[in-house]
């Protein structure tokens, strides 16, 4: 890559190497002393956070692989075993989740720095196409990931965008069988999309390097976009660009933490907790949502083919940007009306978002129409025309002119983003009030939990209680295979001793186990390694001695479940770590019992009325009354108190190590808090010297 | 670019240097959750628990092959004459020197109890096979006697003797 050394170590052997493979000279010349524009600003650091997200989706990845298993009937449980058993599995499973959205947020706000600073123009045509092509292979790397963990959205995310390339003519079946490897969405998928996720993300390092080679043979553009001319006009790598790139990446870090530590399942769906089911899709189904603007544009178009070339060509139109672009000016700053075109841009793409992630009716459906114009127009009219009309500012002379120059004019782009932001959010949210009168209001009430926010802990004597009430009431007819007996001595739980939980595990229903010698299945008392015990053989079972519906699995239930908080809302949750929808879920179905339905509701034969069940008709019976379980501790035994400490329990069971992640959390973020602040004054004391 | 002295270099040294050793912090404290999960997780511990094994079926001059941990556990009937031949050898003769007693249970001399993995390079050793009455690994000659204990071959040490004791007179705990 590199043509003769200039850098010549001083240690005999480093030169004995150096001569054979200039392997230091290249390190040298490309990260060292390699000339980047002095005025670049913090946008610029993105390229260095995708290297270091890259690292850690790899890193993180190659340690699930260690304990996850590829298969149809284990995936899901292999999963929960690495979060509830293997050392600082949950930590590694938050990051690595947590970590897809992070890196497309961090993709995002990277192209569109590009996009506003022109940097896809001449020379940089290659540079900006391998860029979308890293994109598009990150696309298809995050679908299968999602697919892997094989709960409900996984199922149905895969037959839904796998049926996309059905609509391809002629050959699009055959293309859709070769991805499923059967009839259907199984096994053979599940394998052949594991196997691919762990290669795919090598493939993409392999174009990063090539996208990092263009970039260093071009240069980096920069926000006047004039190319640098002297050697004013730029610093070395290294310490400044690196320094500087060190500050983004460890802000970006406390960022990332606020996800993998306090809201990790805030970015997933609750769905996605219940394990895949080929019979039931679920009501409301959505992809990730770095996904949904795409997803908005394909059901916007009326016609299925249609709707996937739209689809697919709201992507590959990036590619030829460079030339539907021509405007000699490549940064915005210098191209008033671009610039603010830019901004639309920008809010078209969210508010599709948006609407990626409602339901496709209605008024919905016409704003997905003509967003879907707007983001077409954007670069198939806007900015061809743009390039040939608009009249341009001057630009500076050089980068060095502009570094001393603009002191002055620094307000000015920030009081436009707010501008545009505002404008936004106010179109968001007026069309999300018409949403929410729709939805009616069968919202559970929040409670007040001893495990909510930063600092929330399990309340012991509570999540005692809430085990009693599970064994003497729920255990009756729902399981809880992903919790054992040991869980209940474990540190943030419950507390029992091992006595207790040794006590629990031996009067429990015993446990098959064999064969012996004369290889016949026993039965033996459980113990603490075995799992609480289910009361029905098989789901069959189960389904059949509760009128067609199974009572399901209780272990993850609090994460099972959930409900719509609606915006603003849910950007409010994001700063205050609400994230109790479960447990208030639960808690208020447990609850939300009444004898005499609505007038005109018709209540099916077999079924109860609940205000908070999706659709009212519950077949499961209330069960939890005044003093149905007798309390040892003096708490009253209300009706509610019963409800509210089964959920903590619940909640528990959901999320045993939820402790130690909070606990955990607030170390990281007071380290990272404390890095990012070394880093940025040691920055600012090495730019000192540039400027 | 200019170069300008600095006037206060010790201030400047300092901020590298936190900058540099907190970073260092943070590298090191990264290490240790990705070398701490490949350690055995809860649920292997768990299934780690003691066994029992009943010793009634087992037979003079019979042994079994029962599985704690993941490791073949041999669990040996001896005869008179293996007992005798384990407890008349010279200590110092061996190259591993423990005597039979401390390898065996007071009062039921007649039971061995021993890991049965090659202590070389991991095979399993075949039973009543060698020159010494005891264990003949046959990938690359160890020669273990009656008593669990290296005689002959690469191997260093004797047979471990897994955690076990009698909870009856013919049931045995191991763990």
């Amino acid at each position: 890559m590199s043509g003769p050394s200039t850098y010549q170590p001083q240690h005999k052997a480093l030169q004995w190497i150096e001569q054979r493979l200039p392997v230091m000279n290249f390190v040298h010349s490309s990260f060292v002393a390699y000339p980047t524009p002095r005025n670049l600003n913090y946008w610029w650091t993105f390229g260095a956070i995708l290297a270091m997200m890259l690292a850690v989706q790899i890193i993180t990845g190659v340690v699930l692989a260690m304990h996850y298993t590829p298969h149809a009937d284990l995936a899901f449980d292999s999963i929960e075993a690495i979060v509830r058993d293997v050392n600082y599995g949950w930590m590694m499973r938050n990051i690595h989740a947590a970590g897809a959205s992070m890196f497309f947020i961090a993709v995002y706000v990277h192209m569109f720095r590009g996009l506003y600073y022109g940097s896809y123009k001449e020379p940089r045509e290659l540079l900006w196409i391998l860029g979308v092509i890293i994109y598009l292979l990150m696309m298809a790397t995050g679908f299968m990931g999602y697919v892997l963990p094989w709960g409900q959205m996984s199922f149905w995310g895969a037959t839904v965008i796998t049926n996309l390339f059905s609509a391809i003519p002629l050959v699009g079946d055959s293309i859709v069988t070769l991805l499923w490897g059967g009839y259907s969405v199984g096994n053979p998928t599940l394998n052949r999309f594991f196997s691919l996720h762990y290669l795919l993300p090598f493939v993409i390092v392999g174009v990063v390097v090539l996208h990092i080679w263009a970039m260093h043979v071009t240069g980096q553009n920069n926000p006047t976009g004039v190319e640098p001319k002297t050697e004013k006009d730029t610093v070395p790598f290294t310490p400044y660009a690196t320094l500087k790139d060190l500050v983004g990446m460890s802000a970006f870090l406390l960022f990332f933490s606020w996800f993998i530590f306090y809201m990790p399942n805030y970015l997933g769906e609750a769905d996605n907790y219940i394990p895949a089911n080929p019979g039931v899709t679920p009501p409301h189904i959505v992809p990730e949502w770095y996904y949904l603007p795409f997803y908005a544009i394909l059901r916007a178009i009326p016609n299925k083919l249609l709707g996937v070339v739209a689809m697919f060509g709201a992507i590959l139109v990036l590619l030829f940007l460079p030339w539907l672009d021509s405007c000699k000016v490549r940064s915005s700053r210098y191209r008033p009306l671009a610039k603010r075109f830019f901004w639309a841009f920008v809010a078209v793409c969210l508010l599709l978002g948006w609407l990626g992630a409602k339901p496709a009716e209605g008024v919905y459906t016409v704003m997905s129409q003509v967003l879907t114009a707007c983001y077409f127009a954007y670069f198939l009219v806007v900015l061809p025309v743009l390039s040939r009309k608009e009249k341009t500012l001057p630009l500076p002379n050089s980068i060095a002119d502009d570094v001393l120059a603009s002191s002055s004019s620094k307000g000015k782009s920030l009081a436009s983003v707010a501008v545009i932001a505002a404008l936004a959010g106010t179109l968001v949210v007026g069309a999300s009030q018409d949403a929410k009168a729709s939805a009616g209001g069968n919202v559970p009430p929040s409670l007040e939990w001893s495990f909510a926010g930063p600092f929330g802990t399990f309340d012991r004597a509570q999540l005692q209680r809430g085990y009693k009430v599970y064994k003497e009431v729920c255990s009756a007819c729902h399981s809880m295979k992903y919790v054992h007996y040991r869980n209940l001595t474990e540190p943030g739980g419950p507390g029992f001793t091992v006595e207790q939980a040794k006590a629990f595990a031996a009067e429990a229903a015993p446990i098959k186990d064999g064969p012996n010698d004369s290889g016949e299945m026993f039965d033996r008392p459980r113990r603490l390694a075995d799992p609480f015990p289910s009361p029905y053989p098989n789901e069959a079972a189960a389904r059949f001695s509760n009128g067609g519906a199974a009572p399901p699995d209780l272990s993850v239930i609090t994460k099972a479940r959930s409900y719509e908080r609606g915006f603003p809302q849910f950007l409010i949750d994001l700063v205050t770590q609400f994230q109790e929808q479960g447990p208030n879920y639960v808690a208020g179905v447990l609850r939300g019992y009444e004898d005499t339905p609505p007038e005109g509701f018709v209540l099916p034969d077999g079924a109860y009325y609940n205000k908070y069940y999706p659709g009212h008709a519950i077949k499961m019976p209330q069960m939890l009354m005044d003093g149905v379980v007798t309390y040892d501790d003096g708490t009253p035994n209300t009706a509610d108190q019963l409800a509210k400490d089964v959920t903590a329990f619940l909640m528990w069971a959901a999320e045993p190590h939820m402790e130690a992640r909070k606990r955990l959390g607030l170390q990281v973020m007071i380290f990272l808090a404390l890095l990012t602040g070394l880093l940025y004054f040691t920055k600012r004391r090495v730019w000192a010297n540039a400027h | 670019m200019t170069t300008e002295v600095s006037t206060e270099p010790t201030r400047r040294d300092f901020l590298y240097i936190a900058t540099g050793a907190v970073a260092a912090v943070g590298a090191a404290a990264v290490v240790w959750p990705l070398v701490s999960q490949m350690n055995p997780d809860a649920s292997t511990i768990a299934a780690g628990a003691p066994i029992e094994v009943d010793l009634g079926p087992v037979a003079e001059g019979q042994e079994i092959k029962v599985f704690w941990r993941g490791k073949p556990i041999y669990i040996m009937h001896r005869s008179a004459q293996q007992i005798e031949e384990a407890r008349t050898v010279s200590l110092s003769s061996l190259p591993d020197p423990q005597s039979d007693q401390d390898r065996t249970k007071e009062g039921h001399e007649q039971w061995l109890v021993v890991v049965g993995i090659c202590t070389h390079l991991g095979c399993i050793p075949m039973a009543r096979q060698g020159n010494y009455n005891g264990f003949f690994c046959p990938c690359h000659g160890s020669q273990y006697d009656s008593s669990g204990r290296i005689r002959q071959g690469p191997a260093p040490a004797n047979l471990p003797v897994p955690p076990y004791q009698f909870v009856s007179a013919s049931k045995i705990q191991i763990g």
